[in-house]
């Protein structure tokens, strides 16, 4: 006798304790601990920081490990965790321009104050696997540092260029209040501060790949990259019960800075446009790609033709989020036998209702 | 209230509209009465479009406005309508031909869907009156009855603007406006749709604005013609007048074929 | 089964979600009752469960959720399908509330893709699981489209998707997340429930929750609310019937889940509501089957 099936429960726990193990590995080897993972796979840790938008080396690198090196499980963690952490207000903006670099790169300019600084970058390397580094032990020596630049001696490539006016003003802070897009349903047409969170928080390949159709066409903007910069700004904050800022520590954030074309309107004279990007760590993909969509979604602010997807914020912010992305796209391994059994019965019905049509013509 | 016969259909007045420092068109004013066709001809860029888009309220205008005599005789304001209503005339009592046939169909819907959009739109519920309804249109614009399941992508350009007009008359509409129907479609083709359109504007009492750059569409389709420059009407008159005996220069060289469309 | 009560998971507030949270969803779904039919946008949070498991039905109950209720889950008409077990265990452990797989005793009844067989009473709560709460959709993307076509009442181009199925097919050939009309006047998304149980939103003396967490939107039927399925005049809404009854219990109006019994074509039709056919075959009942 058929009896339906039961025992999802202990399915589940069992399959559980199966994850735990696998987790685990072969117990021969040592753990890896979270403070190698944070210290070693910075990157990693960086990306989680960024996607999972929760700035916290640590429990990125054990959400990490938990997930068994899963990057978007592991953002996943992060953002579950975020959503029940109390919210105190918003930060003062980054000041940027004083950041303590660890890198600065312009395409713009050969040589700008402060100069350029390339930092620990994979760029010029030779992808070669290194043999050596699959035998632990004697690293090289460190690199002697590059004298790290002056921070007030480095301005950022768009306030020189906005000296002249060649390029539009940042949008003058008016004290409203930042947008948050995990605190209020998105409404379209949605702002660009909005728009850059979305993206921010977005999939580093979603993001990439629609920054890269933008320079195959789909929505150009012909960018030059004003100034890539890597490192460590002070976080302020003013507490209400206070009125002033104070400084609540330092984060390493990647800034990119796109400036681009734009031919001007009956009103305005020609100037050079931005795209902008942020992210956790060092992320320069991210932000690079991040900047260019951004500069690509602000098509009908600036009158340009628009169609391409890249310009599409509908299309844009509705799929840029790996974790809205991957929860819809995995849920179809959930079990569906009911909506399925609707469609077995009218495909049987419809195949009964051919045949005997089929069988009629014959006739 | 009743309509009075000479009362204009559709009026326009100091219509102009500015896309950042390029001017669309400019001071484009005219009468239109029930049953009248208009051409409105010129060259690419003369501002013909652009005016059609306007007329139509899918372009904002920067001057001007843009007056209908609603059913119940009285000339509405289209600016003034409540969206809902003036969405409502748009899909009831306007039909909009466009030049891209992908645009003013749905390429994904059958034939039959395609012409009882409209109906459904108005409340029709009952699929066999729908049905024949799309099939009694099919035959009026010389499509097969049995490609009424067909999607409109295994369809001919001809084809494709006959299923269009089918689609927008089958509300009994009293106002159409045209983009360049024809252009695209090979000679022997357009003739035949040239033909088709002329036959039912004349049975059912259509009053048209059509924008053409082809002169012989103009002569064949319209009563009276209006020809645009950079934006501005130029002239305006009696079809035969304008086209035989033409008071602007631009005119001349446009009738003489001098410029390219 | 009887009703369990467990410790609630210590860190984290009553039903997991903070009082704030609950709030907000609270007052989406009190306009959304006020307007039968009308999504409402919502800040919907990021969960622990991924995007399209349920998050958006697990917020809904969560913001309604009392100590004194009783909760069930089901997922496909089953309690015991892994995603009913894994949502039933979220509230179990976060708000320690008492769960029962009868839905008699349930006072919040969380769904996934149908509605129990047992006809709900006043007082208790349904809440959908909705993947997809925009009914046009698949006809029109854009969002900002879709909210002029709701806010004109524009509903000719829904219409249009049944006339391609009875052109295509003979017969309107949607079977699932059927379109229907609330209270004369919004069109809505059932969810993915099989038209089977369209029948029984209509004039329900229960209330209907929907709550989807990715699109963040929440809609709601108050009970006592006209649910029209739409269709023609002379194309008339019907139901599925299967041609055989539950071969464990016997009953003949009831949807029905076809299991596979060997690899010889053998199988065999059961109740999808689990509770619903335990119930009738402690009462005395037997399917052929059995």
């Amino acid at each position: 006798m058929y009896v339906a099936v039961k025992g999802g429960e202990a399915a589940i726990a069992s399959a559980h304790r199966l994850l735990a193990e696998a987790r685990r590995g072969d117990p021969a080897v040592p753990e890896i601990g979270v403070d190698q993972i944070a210290g070693q796979l910075a990157l990693l840790v960086d990306r989680v920081m960024t996607e999972g938008s929760l700035h916290d080396r640590d429990l990125a690198a054990l959400a990490l490990k938990q997930a068994r090196g899963d990057l978007i499980e592991a953002v996943f963690l992060v953002r579950a965790y975020r959503t029940t952490l109390p919210r105190f207000g918003a930060s003062e903006p980054l000041d940027t321009g004083a950041m303590r670099l660890a890198r600065r790169v312009s395409a713009t300019y050969k040589d700008l104050p402060g100069g350029q600084v390339l930092g620990p970058t994979f760029d010029y390397t030779h992808r070669l696997i290194d043999f050596a580094l699959a035998a632990e032990g004697a690293s090289e020596p460190a690199a002697q540092a590059e004298p790290a630049p002056d921070a007030a001696r480095a301005p950022r490539v768009t306030d020189l260029l906005g000296q002249d006016g060649l390029i539009e003003a940042s949008p003058p802070d008016e004290g409203a209040p930042v947008g948050d897009l995990t605190r209020e349903p998105l409404d379209f047409p949605a702002e660009r501060d909005l728009r850059l969170q979305a993206l921010a928080r977005g999939d580093e390949g979603f993001v990439l790949a629609l920054a890269y159709s933008t320079q195959r066409g789909y929505g150009r903007t012909h960018p030059f990259v004003g100034e890539i910069r890597v490192g460590e700004v002070e976080v302020e904050f003013v507490p209400e019960e206070l009125g002033f800022a104070v400084p609540l520590g330092r984060l390493a954030v990647t800034e990119c800075q796109t400036v681009n074309q734009f031919h001007g309107s009956a009103a305005e004279a020609p100037r050079f446009t931005r795209g902008y990007g942020l992210a956790f760590g060092h992320s320069e993909r991210k932000a690079m790609a991040m900047a260019l969509v951004d500069r690509a979604l602000r098509a009908d602010e600036l009158g340009e033709a628009g169609g391409a997807p890249a310009q599409d914020q509908e299309f844009v912010l509705a799929h840029c989020d790996a974790l809205q992305a991957t929860g819809f796209v995995e849920h179809l391994k959930l079990p569906h036998y009911v909506d399925f059994q609707a469609e077995l019965e009218l495909v049987r019905r419809m195949r009964a209702e051919h045949a005997e049509a089929t069988q009629e013509a014959a006739e | 209230m009743t309509t009075d016969d000479d009362a204009p259909l559709l009026r326009v007045e100091g219509l102009g509209k500015h896309y950042g420092r390029r001017l669309g068109c400019a001071g484009v004013s005219f009468d239109l009465h029930p049953g009248e066709v208009l051409a409105v001809v010129g060259e690419s860029g003369s501002g013909k479009s652009t005016l059609l888009s306007l007329i139509a309220g899918e372009v904002p205008a920067d001057a001007g406005r843009v007056r209908f005599r609603l059913r119940d005789g009285r000339l509405a304001d289209l600016t003034e309508l409540s969206e809902a209503d003036r969405r409502a005339l748009m899909r009831t009592d306007w039909g909009f031909v466009r030049q891209d046939a992908t645009r003013g169909l749905r390429m994904g819907v059958s034939a039959g869907g395609n012409i009882g959009e409209r109906l459904m739109g108005v409340g029709w519920r009952h699929y066999g009156e729908i049905r024949s309804s799309a099939l009694d249109w099919l035959r009026k614009v010389e499509i097969g009855a049995d490609r009424i399941d067909d999607h409109p992508g295994s369809f001919s350009g001809g084809m494709r603007q006959r299923l269009q007009i089918a689609r927008n008359l089958v509300t009994g509409p009293r106002l159409l406006l045209m983009d360049e129907p024809t252009s695209g479609l090979d000679v022997s083709v357009q003739a035949r749709l040239l033909d088709l359109i002329r036959g039912l504007v004349a049975e059912l009492g259509l009053a048209v604005v059509i924008v053409t750059h082809d002169l012989a569409v103009a002569r064949l389709l319209s009563h009276r013609v209006m020809v645009m420059r950079a934006g501005r009407v130029i002239e305006t008159g009696l079809t035969d007048r304008v086209l035989d005996d033409p008071a602007e220069p631009y005119t001349q060289l446009l009738v003489a074929s001098v410029l390219a469309a | 089964m009887t009703p369990r009560v467990r410790v609630p998971e210590t860190g984290y507030n009553f039903a997991y979600l903070d009082e704030a949270t609950k709030r907000m969803i609270r007052r989406a779904l009190l306009k959304a009752v006020a307007i039968p039919g009308y999504q409402v946008p919502f800040a919907a949070r990021e969960m622990p469960m991924p995007y399209g498991w349920g998050t958006g039905g697990v917020q809904v109950t969560a913001a309604i959720l009392g100590r004194n209720d009783v909760l069930k889950v089901i997922d496909q008409g089953s309690d015991d399908t892994t995603n009913a077990v894994s949502i039933r265990a979220f509230f179990a452990r976060t708000a320690g509330v008492a769960v029962t797989t009868r839905t008699r005793d349930a006072t919040v009844i969380q769904t996934r893709h149908r509605i129990p067989e047992a006809p709900l009473a006043e007082g208790q709560v349904l809440v959908y699981q909705v993947p997809i709460p925009e009914p046009l959709r698949f006809l029109e993307p854009r969002e900002t489209e879709t909210r002029q076509l709701h806010a004109l009442a524009e509903y000719g181009p829904m219409h249009v998707k049944l006339y391609e199925d009875i052109a295509r097919h003979g017969h309107i050939a949607t079977t699932y997340a059927y379109p229907v009309e609330v209270a004369g006047r919004y069109v809505m998304d059932p969810s993915p429930t099989p038209k089977f149980d369209n029948p029984k939103m209509d004039d329900c003396p229960a209330l209907q929750l929907f709550g989807a967490g990715r699109e963040k939107r929440i809609y709601a039927v108050p009970p006592y609310t006209r649910v029209r399925s739409l269709d023609f005049e002379d194309h008339p809404f019907r139901v599925q019937h299967f041609d055989r009854p539950c071969a464990l219990c016997g009953a003949g109006d009831v949807y029905l889940d076809e299991v596979l019994t060997d690899d010889a074509g053998g199988r065999m039709f059961v109740c999808s509501d689990t509770d619903h056919c335990e119930a009738r075959r402690e009462a005395g009942h037997r399917g052929e089957g059995a």
